[in-house]
């Protein structure tokens, strides 16, 4: 077990870094002048503005030292200040923006679990029933359809048309208005997991092990919630995990649809400003949270699942 | 002599029929065994979401190489006196907030959309299938290396890795930059569910004897594990291709993706939701054109993983 945490530790550090340098090295080693594509289109022409984020981002120095300099202002949480927005820090823009961020996609993340496995559980156990073709088509529309245009449908429906829920999100991080956006939020993966989800359980219910028990004389319910379930969610935990990449991608739409000031709200509006610096900062900061949780759910599995913990497992 | 008779007919469970009459001298080779190809088109022949998923997906494409043919009218010329105007003989969607033709609009889209979902597709296939192959194949730190590499595009999400490089190449125009971001971050998928099939497909034991037979490692590789693992990646690529449409048209509605002297129908959904309480049409014309192009592409990955695969059957 210390030796697969060890291991996985020693993965995710590689992966950071390597992860972080790619993000950098994809923005400030492009083809061109990244100090012209940070001040942007307005100031080509401005030598001094040009000189000052030549020095502010250190780019007058060799491009290695200008990622570890980068990374040292990432672990002292020292970005610098954003191009735009006030020339504010860029690390207080994140910690205001932040609580909503962690607000929704928490929300969204139960109604991932809860949702997606209990309709998966039920369509699964009914395999070829009406409910199942109707969730399996209900599931094929949501993957289907870009999350901008569900929720886009959803807030002129619920929110506008038939005000049943708060049409944007704006302050108001409470659960009736983060609802419908969290719903959106999560819509494509519940999609996923419910798939996944009835998949595993209809193969697990074929199983010899399930056969065993019901000649032991085990009851079906037991069969169904203790052998079975435990069995499917191995993979749906995997999935869980994998996606909370998703979830964070996802914010950047779903925030801008509802008017959530969070962490992709700011992303969506530091693109068309051209603010370089921001944007790099905002995507390592949610590509940390990634791999940080990412790892965590693996340590969390090999808890759960014995054949990580000695090894036989892939990683 | 003994005779013994293999077949393969029964196509509906795949149950090799064996006539067995003591000690074996020959086998009778006359009746031909199925490989899994043939075995899974018997099975996808009869399956009508495969024929309604093709036909759509033919349908686009026609649509694509000569969007000619289905309507005369040019998507980039608007008259504003027709704006929001209904359908009239000649257009049959009216007209959208610019005055440009509906349908127009829908057929000159699917161009860059699809191309950007077939390119994209072959690119990440062809690269994650190489990369993930070589790494479960050669295994050792070859594997090592590749795989750590995988991991490392695997942590930046989609969107937003290609949110941070399009916010650099704000200023190149065109399909080719959006293809490239989706290929640099989606054949990562590809590249691990080959690894772990090559490395379960070395296991096995007709491979060991093809070993024995004295068959090379590239004639393993090439002959046995690779085609052996074809099947899911054909299921992801088609699946990837849905999903790369629909992240194409996620990035324009960032004002990341295609500008706006492009048709496409991401630029058409986003261009609608400012009218979206009076002119719902301008915004559902579109996404249920994408929706169903998209569908079309996941139904047929479904009809094929089931077909590969014997438990997806029921």
């Amino acid at each position: 077990m210390k030796s697969y945490i060890g291991k996985r530790l020693l993965q995710a550090v590689i992966v950071l870094l390597g992860a972080t340098l790619l993000i950098y090295a994809l923005v400030f080693a492009m083809p061109g002048d990244p100090a012209l594509a940070i001040v942007g289109e307005k100031n080509q022409h401005n030598q001094a503005l040009i000189n000052q984020v030549r020095a502010q981002y250190n780019l007058d120095k060799p491009f290695i030292l200008q990622y570890l300099l980068f990374m040292k202002g990432v672990f002292t949480l020292n970005f610098g200040n954003a191009m735009q927005f006030g020339h504010q820090p860029v690390i207080n823009l994140i910690g205001q923006a932040f609580p909503a961020t962690i607000c929704l996609a928490l929300l969204a993340f139960a109604f991932e679990l809860v949702i997606g496995i209990v309709v998966g559980v039920v369509a699964g156990i009914k395999r070829g029933g009406i409910f199942d073709q109707t969730v399996l088509i209900l599931t094929l529309v949501l993957i289907a359809v870009p999350t901008f245009v569900t929720g886009f449908i959803a807030r002129l429906f619920f929110g506008v048309d038939w005000k049943l829920l708060p049409p944007t999100v704006d302050n108001n991080l409470d659960f009736i208005h983060l609802l419908m956006p969290a719903l959106i939020l999560a819509s494509v993966s519940i999609a996923n997991i419910v798939r996944l989800t009835r998949n595993e359980v209809s193969t697990n219910l074929s199983a010899d092990y399930v056969q065993t028990a019901k000649a032991k004389g085990l009851s079906k319910i037991r069969i169904t919630f203790v052998h079975v379930l435990r069995n499917s969610l191995i993979p749906v935990v995997t999935y869980l995990g994998a996606d909370l990449g998703a979830l964070m991608g996802g914010a950047v739409v779903t925030e801008t649809v509802f008017n959530v000031h969070g962490i992709g709200n700011l992303l969506y509006k530091a693109i068309p400003q051209g603010d370089g610096p921001l944007i790099v900062s905002i995507v390592t900061i949610l590509v940390l949270i990634f791999v940080i949780s990412n790892l965590l759910v693996d340590i969390l599995y090999a808890f759960l699942d014995p054949r990580i913990r000695y090894g036989k497992g892939e990683n | 002599m003994v005779k013994v008779k293999i077949s393969m007919n029964n196509s509906e469970h795949f149950v090799s029929d064996v006539e067995f009459k003591g000690n074996v001298d020959t086998i009778d080779k006359s009746v031909k065994s199925l490989s899994t190809w043939q075995m899974a088109w018997r099975h996808l022949r009869r399956n009508p979401v495969f024929w309604i998923s093709s036909v759509i997906i033919l349908f686009v494409l026609v649509v694509v190489i000569d969007p000619g043919l289905f309507t005369s009218a040019d998507p980039k010329y608007g008259v504003l006196a027709n704006q929001f105007k209904g359908s009239e003989p000649g257009h049959p969607f009216g007209f959208d907030s610019q005055g440009y033709d509906i349908l127009a609009r829908l057929v000159y889209g699917a161009q860059p959309s699809v191309t950007i979902g077939i390119c994209v597709t072959i690119i990440s296939t062809l690269l994650g299938g190489i990369v993930g192959s070589i790494a479960g194949f050669f295994g050792g730190w070859l594997d090592t290396i590749l795989s750590r590499i995988t991991d490392i595009f695997y942590a930046i999400p989609l969107i937003l890795g290609a949110v941070v490089i399009l916010s650099v190449m704000k200023d190149v125009e065109g399909i080719w930059k959006v293809v490239f971001v989706l290929s640099l971050f989606s054949w990562v998928s590809t590249a691990r569910m080959m690894r772990g099939k090559v490395l379960e497909t070395k296991g096995q034991e007709f491979i060991e004897s093809a070993h024995a037979l004295g068959a090379s490692r590239f004639q393993i590789l090439f002959k046995h594990i690779i085609p052996n693992s074809l099947g899911p990646v054909i299921v992801v690529a088609t699946v990837g291709l849905g999903s790369a449409i629909v992240a194409e048209s996620t990035l324009t509605f960032l004002g990341l993706g295609l500008g706006g002297n492009i048709p496409s129908w991401g630029h058409d959904i986003n261009a609608a939701q400012n009218y979206l309480a009076t002119q719902p049409q301008l915004l559902l014309y579109p996404a249920i054109t994408l929706a169903i192009t998209v569908l079309a592409f996941i139904l047929l990955g479904d009809a094929v993983n089931e077909a590969l695969d014997p438990k997806a059957r029921k």
